[in-house]
């Protein structure tokens, strides 16, 4: 059981810092990437290739008139785009970036993910509300209880890993996968993941909430200004979170594919800069896939989506998890 | 023990504050110039109609319910997990009747179609508002 | 330093408790109800039961508050105007500043920090998942099958309620 000391504070304020500056880039490669498979150029005026991009777009937003309708609820109307801001941001304590960089190592970490990741269901559900428009109250209905739908095999595909590990620590999951990462032990439950993490973070095929035939903007239909920009902001946050997550859950973490057998014996030094670049490149691309696939496939239909959770990807993963129990109770035990 | 838990209360306070100052900035920065016709909820540049408290289906309630029942039985599915295979095979057992208990109540409502939204296959009334 | 945050969570919980009966509005007690759960779950942190306030949260803020909510915006009970009382920073900031000044006049009575009871060196060990897992599934596989059987219950009820067929020529609205 590792002490919390001054280093922890430190990687956990890079990782803090990491993120917001991600997120950032993550609008900038959305939008290049967007350019690129429409085969235009998108953003390039401001700064070199455009880098600069997201800082203007936050002085534009920053610069706007904030407008709150009657007859909503002022309060929750502004406290709403604070919470997805600061669930996106609480994840970073228990995901370790390198051997032994992280920033705590509490008992039930996998379990702090899955609380942290429900509580960001009020953001939308409290914005929806109190914006007092029927757009933004069916948006945030429906976004609401697509998050809670996806949240269980999420959670069941968790627990499918768990059980080849037998500890609730994210560092001990990651540091398991040191020769095998997960994805090749359990292929259908990283695919499962990896599909919920999408329809969690409404990323399309996902992105019901902001369906604009039908909905306009869904739930921040009424939100502008940098309360706009904070939902903005926590989308890209979720993508980064959920492409850090399924690293860490599925992706061997930190480690090269099959290290343990081939990688020698390095300083520390080399090993810590070794595992961040690991991790970042895989987080880079799955960041990268939820571009690509939302530049890429259609949007679902409602009821489509209701469908895939619960009658296709809930039992689906219920089976995965009750298969795997067995066959490592009664075959490798 | 506690200790283990100061980064999430320190990155607890910092998120906050740094959500805080994102949206002082913006009151501070913006202008704010509101009129009537500005504050009213957006209806695709129509007068709104009615309110925006309307009942809603009943379906979102069923989902809610449905989610309550196996977010407890992933609750459950975790100290098992950690542990089973260090107990005997009666706990294995025993978590397998578990869910399929559970599993039972899943079909159950999948049958009765409550968790299908498709508006031509809804067999009850009260879905289909 | 214990005995402070315990007195905080304490009149936290109260306070909470209290603002979610007295409030008029719905939609602030569903919230003072989430800021209740989630100082108990502060409280059963302090009592060493991680797993416990982690599922806390996951379970009673994450979900149950969620489904209350949910029926709160369904429901729609009384006219719409009312649903939006004056919800204001300066109230919410008053009812924290509140608590605050309550828990530090507390904690500076003399006696109060004897009252509370020693925390028992052994809650280190079994405030863990580890050893739930052990006794949940043993000593307690009864109540445990039984919790199964509740859910059900409760899915099939839910369904009960929500759910009346539809007449057989299809006109009946």
């Amino acid at each position: 059981m590792a002490e919390v000391t001054l280093s922890s504070f430190i990687v956990l304020g890079v990782a803090l810092f990491m993120l917001l500056n991600s997120a950032a880039i993550a609008v900038y490669a959305e939008r290049r990437v967007a350019a690129f498979i429409q085969n235009r150029m998108g953003p390039n005026r401001v700064g070199p290739a455009g880098l600069l991009q997201p800082i203007a777009d936050v002085l534009k937003l920053l610069l706007k008139e904030d407008v709150t309708p009657t007859e909503g609820n002022k309060f929750i109307h502004a406290v709403a785009p604070m919470i997805p801001v600061i669930t996106a941001l609480m994840t970073v304590a228990v995901i370790p970036f390198g051997e032994g960089l992280y920033a705590t190592n509490i008992n039930a970490s996998v379990l702090y993910l899955l609380a942290v990741a429900s509580l960001g269901v009020y953001g939308v559900t409290l914005a929806g509300w109190a914006s007092n428009s029927k757009y933004s109250l069916l948006g945030g209905l429906r976004a609401a209880a697509q998050m809670i739908s996806y949240e269980l095999p999420l959670g069941m595909a968790v627990a499918s890993v768990v059980i080849f590990v037998g500890s609730l620590r994210v560092v001990d999951i990651a540091a398991y996968q040191e020769t095998w990462w997960f994805f090749f032990l359990n292929p259908l439950g990283a695919i499962i993941f990896i599909i919920a993490a999408f329809a969690e973070s409404n990323r399309t095929p996902f992105d019901l909430v902001e369906a604009e035939q039908e909905l306009v903007g869904g739930f921040h239909t009424e939100y502008s200004s940098m309360k706009f920009g904070m939902f903005f902001l926590a989308e890209y946050m979720h993508v980064v979170i959920n492409s850090m997550l399924m690293t860490t859950f599925f992706f061997g973490a930190y480690h090269l594919p099959f290290a343990g057998y081939w990688l020698p014996e390095l300083s520390p030094l080399v090993k810590g800069i070794l595992d961040v670049s690991v991790f970042t490149i895989k987080t880079g691309f799955f960041m990268f896939l939820f571009i690509w696939v939302r530049w890429t496939i259609p949007r679902f239909k409602y009821n489509q989506v209701m469908k895939l959770g619960w009658s296709r990807l809930l039992p689906l993963s219920i089976a995965n998890f009750i298969v795997i129990a067995a066959i490592l109770f009664f075959i490798v035990n | 023990m506690f200790e283990q838990y100061l980064p999430i209360f320190v990155l607890l306070g910092v998120a906050f504050v740094l959500a805080l100052a994102f949206m002082a900035l913006s009151r501070f920065l913006g202008p704010y110039r509101p009129n009537t016709v500005k504050l009213k909820p957006y209806e695709s540049g129509m007068d709104p109609v009615g309110q925006a408290k309307d009942r809603y289906s009943i379906a979102f309630y069923l989902v809610a319910m449905e989610f309550i029942v196996f977010d407890l039985e992933v609750v459950f599915l975790y100290p098992w997990a950690v542990r089973f295979l260090d107990m005997g095979t009666g706990t294995f057992v025993a978590m397998t009747v578990f869910i399929v208990i559970l599993f039972i109540g899943l079909i159950y409502t999948l049958k009765k179609g409550t968790l299908d939204w498709d508006m031509k296959n809804f067999k009850y009334e009260a879905l289909k508002k | 330093m214990d005995t402070f945050i315990f007195i905080f969570l304490a009149v936290l919980t109260i306070g909470s408790g209290l603002g979610m009966v007295l409030n008029r509005n719905t939609v602030n007690s569903a919230l003072f109800l989430v800021l209740n759960m989630v100082s108990i779950a502060g409280i059963y942190l302090l009592l060493q039961a991680q797993f416990l306030a982690l599922i806390q949260i996951l379970v009673y803020a994450g979900a149950i508050m969620v489904l209350f909510l949910f029926v709160i915006m369904l429901l729609n009970l009384d006219d719409e105007r009312s649903l939006f009382s004056k919800v204001r920073a300066k109230y919410i900031s008053a009812f924290f500043l509140g608590v605050v000044t309550l828990s530090l006049i507390l904690y500076s009575l003399e006696g109060v920090a004897d009252l509370l009871p020693e925390i028992s060196p052994e809650m280190e060990t079994a405030g863990t998942v580890e050893a739930l897992g052990d006794v949940l599934y043993t000593d307690y596989l009864f109540a445990f099958e039984m919790t199964a059987i509740l859910l059900t219950a409760a899915v099939v009820g839910a369904l009960m309620i929500a759910q009346y067929k539809k007449s057989n020529n299809g006109a009946s609205e």
